[in-house]
């Protein structure tokens, strides 16, 4: 297949990725999810028509909660298994522990020999994903990349409450209290990494490599930042995020038509 | 349903409300039983029962109560229906398995409460279900703490009995649960009139444990690679045994294994070839109840057995048949009771050797160790559950569910990712 299509529709984005036949990519898209992801999906199909994919020679596998609205797919493949065979791919290793923490949940993968082996995954509340830290940097009236330079020059807060309702009224207490803004910033981030550092503490890290996939990858502090709570260095790459399109892409490969 | 109208209008139920149940009841059963392709003929039984789950069965109570019987209504595997069998009386399973009574369990009980309990308060309080007015005593039992509140509440409402389940298996344990067993026969003899003999004891254990022979036929039918039922049906099977009568339910079951036993010898099966198969642990699943099973059965997976008490906790180990005194029947009732293990019991190892021997014996590739929210008990168990099966090598995915299907999909996505994983 000259054309090996991963199409990840994702809460808040949808990636998709063109692999050839050599698993190169040929292309990278990037879009919101929008409210209809039927919708997305069809957008995906033009764009990818106008840059010259030729549908008879193509396989097409959707994953991402909206992996059902992809009526093209030549099929559907869940999200950890993705993540977990785009990680290896794009980080050049079969043993790799995967964070991703997504618009809406928070996805721990271990892969043992190029196979996911177990996984943990947060979508029960927000607090502990992406759509946290949005909710905060909007809170803090700063764009989530301010959010992360800000946090790197405080210290000393902690936001204790666990569900992002409470948080967010214990920041705006904060700001009342005219604590300073980098200090929240700092809290805001300090909480999200706590959370994930626990939940890895369920999963046995030792001994293999970790990564930071999806939205929060381009974040150098966040990634410093779990790096120090998990004791290991975390490894990001500038395609993290597509990782989960780069393994239904892979998928596609495999697909016999 | 509509023939039961005045039935239930002398129950004294909210018939407009009950109306509501009656509409979605259907589809559920449309959309988890009757999608699915060669299903074993002798489901037709259950598929009657549940069709008709509010008429025929509390027709045929309401007419036992007119020939002086007693129904009592019980909410755990623990309390032994042969006493109350012995004296003539009739067991019915209480337990709440639907988002529907969820609400009107809320009014009274936290939220932070599981299901399972608010679902079965709000049953008797929103008087929407049948079975829960037509029992003339509940027995309840000090397993867990909702429970054990629970039942202050539903004492105010219905005569309500106690047992006091031990919390642990020691040898004093076990007698404390034969005195227990003991003073319920004397509670059941002075409610029903009857006297409970040794002759009518033994025979009562006979007929539960002819019962549970016949469940474990079935069980044991799943056990083969040649998969002769789905997972679901197998489940609705188990759920009913708790509401049906005994002989009648051991008739049943025997009927289903017989079809069973011929479809495995004529390599019939109900799943491809290679299809994983998965043990689901964890607590009961009330009926109606699918939501897992379901998910599983359509994500590529195929249940093949449920160690929960809606699964092997209610019908493994006999009661010993051999016993000629009141006093050493009642001892081999609590020495079978108490074999049973579950959550609430410190410590439950028992549980967990149980698990390792099932996925043994049914040839298991996963597991999958769901709790109902807040439930506590075997929320925390889910810690060595997984530590022991992976040590065993045995892939399990842990899961937290309630009876609403807000959750669906992201059960789907795990429980898909867990199959995908086994399947390598
Ligand atoms: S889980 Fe425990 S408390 Fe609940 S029915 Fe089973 S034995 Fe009883
Ligand atoms: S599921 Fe747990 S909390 Fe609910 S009734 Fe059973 S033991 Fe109690």
């Amino acid at each position: 297949m000259k054309y090996n299509i991963g199409i990840d529709i994702g809460s808040t984005c949808a990636k998709t990725v063109v692999l050839d036949g050599d698993k190169n990519i040929l292309h990278r898209l990037l879009q919101p999810t929008g409210w209809s992801s039927v919708e997305t999906a069809e957008a995906i199909h033009d764009k990818l028509t106008e840059l010259g994919v030729d549908w008879n020679d193509a396989a097409v596998v959707a994953t991402g909660y909206g992996r059902i609205s992809v009526p093209y797919a030549d099929k559907c493949v869940t999200e950890i298994t993705c993540h977990g065979k785009g990680a290896c791919h794009i980080f050049g290793s079969e043993d790799i522990t995967v964070i991703d923490i997504g618009g809406q949940d928070t996805k721990l993968i271990c892969v043992e020999d190029g196979m996911v082996k177990d996984f943990i995954m947060n979508d029960k509340c927000s607090a502990g994903t992406g759509r946290f830290l949005e909710i905060m940097a909007n809170t803090l009236s700063v764009k989530l990349d301010e959010l992360c330079e800000l946090a790197s020059h405080g210290g000393g807060v902690s936001i204790s409450s666990m569900c992002t309702v409470f948080a967010e009224s214990e920041v705006i207490s904060l700001i009342g209290r005219g604590e300073q803004k980098q200090n929240i910033a700092f809290g805001v981030v300090d909480s999200i990494v706590k959370k994930v550092a626990t939940q890895a503490g369920r999963l046995h890290l030792a001994g293999t490599k970790v990564c930071l996939t999806g939205g929060l990858c381009d974040f150098e502090y966040v990634c410093r930042q779990l790096s120090a709570a998990l004791k290991s260095q975390v490894l990001t790459h500038p395609d993290g995020r597509y990782a989960g399109a780069i393994g239904a892409a892979l998928s596609a490969a495999s697909i016999k038509k | 349903m509509s023939d039961y109208v005045q039935m239930w209008k002398d129950l004294g139920m909210d018939l407009e409300t009950h109306d509501l149940l009656c509409q979605v009841l259907p589809t559920a059963v449309g959309d988890v039983y009757l999608t699915q392709e060669n299903r074993p003929t002798a489901m037709d039984f259950w598929d009657l029962v549940i069709s008709e789950v509010h008429g025929i069965r509390p027709a045929e109570l309401i007419a036992a109560q007119k020939e002086g019987r007693k129904v009592f209504g019980t909410f755990c595997v623990y309390v032994p229906d042969e006493v109350i069998v012995a004296a003539n009386g009739i067991v019915t399973g209480l337990c709440g398995g639907s988002q529907f009574w969820v609400p009107d369990g809320e009014t009274v009980l936290p939220k932070s409460t599981c299901p399972l309990v608010k679902a079965s308060v709000g049953a008797r309080l929103g008087r929407t279900c049948p079975f829960f007015r037509i029992a003339d005593m509940y027995v309840g039992e000090t397993t867990c703490d909702g429970k054990k509140k629970a039942y202050e509440i539903l004492g105010e409402d219905v005569p309500m009995y106690i047992m006091d389940v031990p919390q642990m298996k020691r040898e004093k344990d076990i007698l404390k649960w034969k005195d227990e067993i003991a003073e319920f026969a004397k509670k059941v003899e002075e409610f029903t009139g009857n006297k409970i003999t040794v002759e009518n004891l033994a025979e009562a254990i006979r007929v539960i444990n002819e019962k549970r022979k016949a469940l474990q036929r079935v069980y044991d039918c799943r056990k083969s690679e040649c998969l002769p039922i789905s997972g679901r049906d197998a489940l609705l099977m188990t759920q009913i045994s708790f509401f049906d009568d005994p002989v009648r339910c051991a008739q049943m079951c025997n009927r289903l294994a017989d079809e069973l036993e011929q479809r495995i010898k004529d390599g019939v099966s109900v799943v491809p070839a290679g299809t994983k198969r998965i043990l689901v642990t964890g607590t009961p699943l009330a009926v109606p109840n699918w939501k897992l099973h379901n998910i599983i059965e359509t994500s590529g997976g195929a249940v093949v057995c449920e160690e929960m008490c809606t699964g092997t906790r209610y019908f493994e180990n006999l009661v010993d048949e051999s016993k000629t005194t009141l006093d050493e029947q009642f001892m081999a009732l609590s020495e079978r009771y108490m074999k049973t293990n579950c959550a609430c019991f410190t410590p439950n190892t028992g549980r967990i050797d149980d698990i390792l021997r099932l996925c043994n014996e049914y040839k298991v590739d996963g597991v999958i160790d769901c709790s109902l929210k807040f439930c506590c008990l075997y929320d925390t168990e889910k810690y060595s559950v997984s530590r022991a099966l992976k040590d065993a090598g045995v892939p399990v995915l842990s899961l937290e569910t309630d009876y609403t299907d807000t959750d669906a999909e992201q059960l789907r996505t795990r429980i898909g990712a867990f199959i995908e994983m086994i399947n390598g």
